[in-house]
């Protein structure tokens, strides 16, 4: 799994609440068991019309952010399916970190699984980096994972808070698949006691 | 004595196969559910990395997000699949998971199939590539939706790390009024506490209102449980249950039927059991619901009116309700009942079980759908056409009007390219209104499948309880 230590970049503000895996990767563009490409299709319909054409109005369009690597959004970002083309999308657009009061279960777990930071923060420390977003390309953000800070260009600095076992995950690009086959032993016990326990759970009928 | 112990903690502790961290376990998975949107890329991630899957008897595979349901359908009658659905066959056949292809009579969603075969088993830990994966937890089940990543852990491990959510009973008590389904307690549910209430929590569902309800109507409530952010919904198995799963092909036969019976019967909260958050709803409360807007937390009883962006104090709440009704197309102040409609669709894994079909089929007996409708029926499995068949509902919905279709996810979530039109208005009996689930520009009212189809028959959103009421009358 791909390193996150730091990221510094345009940070894009995006003020709506619940934004839902549908809108961030719109079901038409889930044919694809690819993850790269996804990028150009990351809010697809918030993005373009129907012709294609980008929206000006619509935040990655403007010139400031076209190139964020930070995004800052509302609260309950990433409700809906569990479709992992969301965080897929988001990376392959450049996006690196997202910043939101709260995160959908889902969504968050699989933000870690691909090297994306999600970072949780109160309201009034959103309502800073959303004035700072605002500023665009004149203000950017620096987010360094080992010391849970998120640097505003002012000198200012938020800390926010990380569970120690994903951090370290992330810090070190750990392969979590790798790690449990290491326990492969312990997982062997516990389906042996098992199946002395719940046979009826082994030994499948279909066949 | 030990402490009272919730049935989540349980059904926990059970499957713990080391702890990782204060909060943070590799749990095993007991069953895991693959479907063509996610599998087909998890199983090729799998063998990319060298690895095989662990216990292919743990799973089952089959399509229904990508596969046409028109009748007569072939793997090339949808866009993506045999991309989709044809790659997961393919792939599922080579690791040894037993497939349930479009020509197999235990086809259909992962969360009708999973119950319906006795493959989800009270006690068990299941997972599924799905968010609705909520849904087993009916059976009382530890079941919950991963994403693809975790997919390929599950697939080489058989385990899933996982941190261990807060705890919340909802529990509903009295009798539901006339025309008032499991569907509707649900979204009474979600509209009362809103769209993230359940962030971080699994959810247990008690009162006398669900143990009245039916396996199937179970299902319903637990498979919207992550529509108000709750990974997890789960209701402690009792004779209902049982009776359910009994005789199911995969389910325990014989001797093993009694053992697992026995265990089985301790799988509940006990008394005194401590919740981190208790929330009571009173039945008498609970009307038929129809949702307004783009947020399944946005819906209001039948009889209602839609609201206006400033009835709101918060200023959040005002712009997200004018963004909604500018998407739905509606005003705020006006009544909901009377809002014409150009589509329904009737199944998904919330409501596409016989039970509902029998449900939308009394209404829709011996009436006709309005001429400006297409209204579709799509059974939720193969088992559940057959058994509507036998009965004859398919009579009665293709006399009435309506298509009756073949099984899988359909217009829930239209990744087999069935959508409702820009600008079109559904009422669909699925899980999610969101801004362009159903298709670009589409416009959702989720409803019971009941009230789904008195709008079907009227042609605009409409109170079930009136129709029911001229039938009586007849």
């Amino acid at each position: 799994m791909e390193k996150f230590k730091t990221v510094s970049g345009v940070a894009a503000p995006m003020r709506g609440i619940n934004i839902d895996t549908d809108k961030i990767i719109p079901k038409q563009y889930l044919k694809t068991i690819e993850r790269a490409g996804l990028g150009k299709h990351l809010f697809a319909e918030m993005r373009y019309n129907e012709d294609g054409g980008e929206k000006p109005d619509f935040v990655l369009n403007q010139p400031a952010y076209r190139e964020a690597q930070i995004l800052i959004a509302g609260d309950n970002f990433g409700c809906g399916s569990s479709r992992e083309h969301a965080p897929w999308a988001i990376k392959d657009f450049g996006i690196r970190c997202v910043i939101s009061t709260s995160f959908a279960d889902i969504f968050y777990n699989n933000c870690f699984k691909n090297g994306i930071l999600p970072i949780k923060v109160t309201p009034e420390q959103l309502e800073l980096l959303f004035d700072d977003a605002d500023r665009g390309a004149n203000a950017t953000l620096t987010v360094d994972l080992a010391t849970q800070e998120i640097h505003g260009p002012d000198g200012g600095v938020v800390h926010f808070e990380m569970d120690p076992f994903r951090k370290q995950c992330l810090l070190e690009g750990l392969d979590d698949i790798g790690q449990t086959m290491q326990r492969k032993g312990r997982i062997d016990t516990f389906e042996e006691q098992q199946k002395a326990q719940q046979p009826w759970l082994y030994g499948h009928p279909a066949e | 004595m030990s402490q009272p112990t919730t049935l989540f903690h349980k059904l926990w502790q059970a499957h713990v196969v080391r702890s990782l961290g204060e909060d943070l376990d590799l749990l095993h998975v007991d069953r895991h559910l693959i479907h063509d949107l996610s599998g087909a890329r998890a199983l090729t991630d799998l063998q990319e990395r060298g690895l095989a899957v662990r216990n292919p008897e743990l799973c089952i595979a089959t399509p229904d997000h990508s596969i046409s349901s028109q009748p007569g359908r072939t793997l090339a009658s949808s866009p993506f699949g045999e991309r989709l659905g044809g790659g997961l066959r393919k792939m599922a056949e080579a690791a040894g998971i037993p497939f349930f292809g479009l020509d197999h009579p235990n086809q259909g969603i992962v969360h009708v199939v999973g119950p319906e075969t006795g493959f989800t088993l009270p006690g068990s830990l299941l997972v599924c590539g799905d968010s609705h994966t909520s849904t087993h937890g009916a059976l009382g089940a530890l079941a919950w939706g991963i994403g693809s990543s975790e997919v390929v852990h599950v697939l080489a491990t058989q385990t899933v790390r996982q941190r261990r959510p807060q705890t919340m009973r909802i529990t509903v008590d009295g009798e539901l009024g006339q025309g008032v389904e499991a569907k509707d307690v649900i979204l009474h549910i979600i509209g009362a506490l809103g769209v993230a209430a359940g962030t971080g929590h699994a959810v247990e569902y008690a009162g006398t209102t669900i143990a009245a309800l039916d396996l199937e109507g179970r299902m319903t409530i637990c498979n919207l449980s992550i529509e108000f952010g709750a990974r997890m919904g789960m209701i402690a198995p009792d004779e209902t249950t049982f009776a359910y799963l009994k005789d199911r092909p995969l389910a325990p036969k014989g001797g093993a039927w009694d053992q697992a019976l026995a265990q089985w019967r301790g799988l509940r909260s006990d008394e005194g059991a401590v919740f981190d958050r208790e929330v009571r709803i009173d039945a008498a409360d609970i009307a038929p619901q129809i949702t307004w807007g783009t947020s399944p937390g946005q819906t209001l009883a039948i009889t209602g009116t839609i609201p206006a962006p400033d009835s709101f104090v918060e200023a959040e709440q005002r712009n997200n309700t004018e963004l909604a009704l500018e998407y739905m197309g509606l005003s705020g102040g006006q009544p909901i009942a009377g809002t014409k409609v150009d589509r329904v669709f009737i199944g998904s894994c919330t409501n596409g079980r016989l039970p509902d079909l029998r449900r939308a089929a009394a209404v829709a007996q011996g009436r006709t759908v309005a001429s400006h409708v297409t209204a579709w029926i799509v059974p939720g499995s193969a088992q559940v056409k057959v058994a509507a068949e036998a009965e004859g509902l398919d009579k009665i919905f293709l006399d009435a009007g309506f298509e009756w279709r073949e099984p899988g996810c359909a217009q829930c979530v239209a990744t087999n390219g069935e959508t409702v039109a820009p600008g079109e208005r559904c009422v669909s009996t699925s899980n999610r209104n969101f801004v362009g689930r159903q298709g670009p520009k589409a416009r959702t009212h989720l409803a019971g499948p009941a009230m789904a189809a008195a709008a079907a028959i009227a042609g605009e959103i409409t109170d079930v309880r009136n129709l029911t009421a001229v039938a009586e009358d007849k």
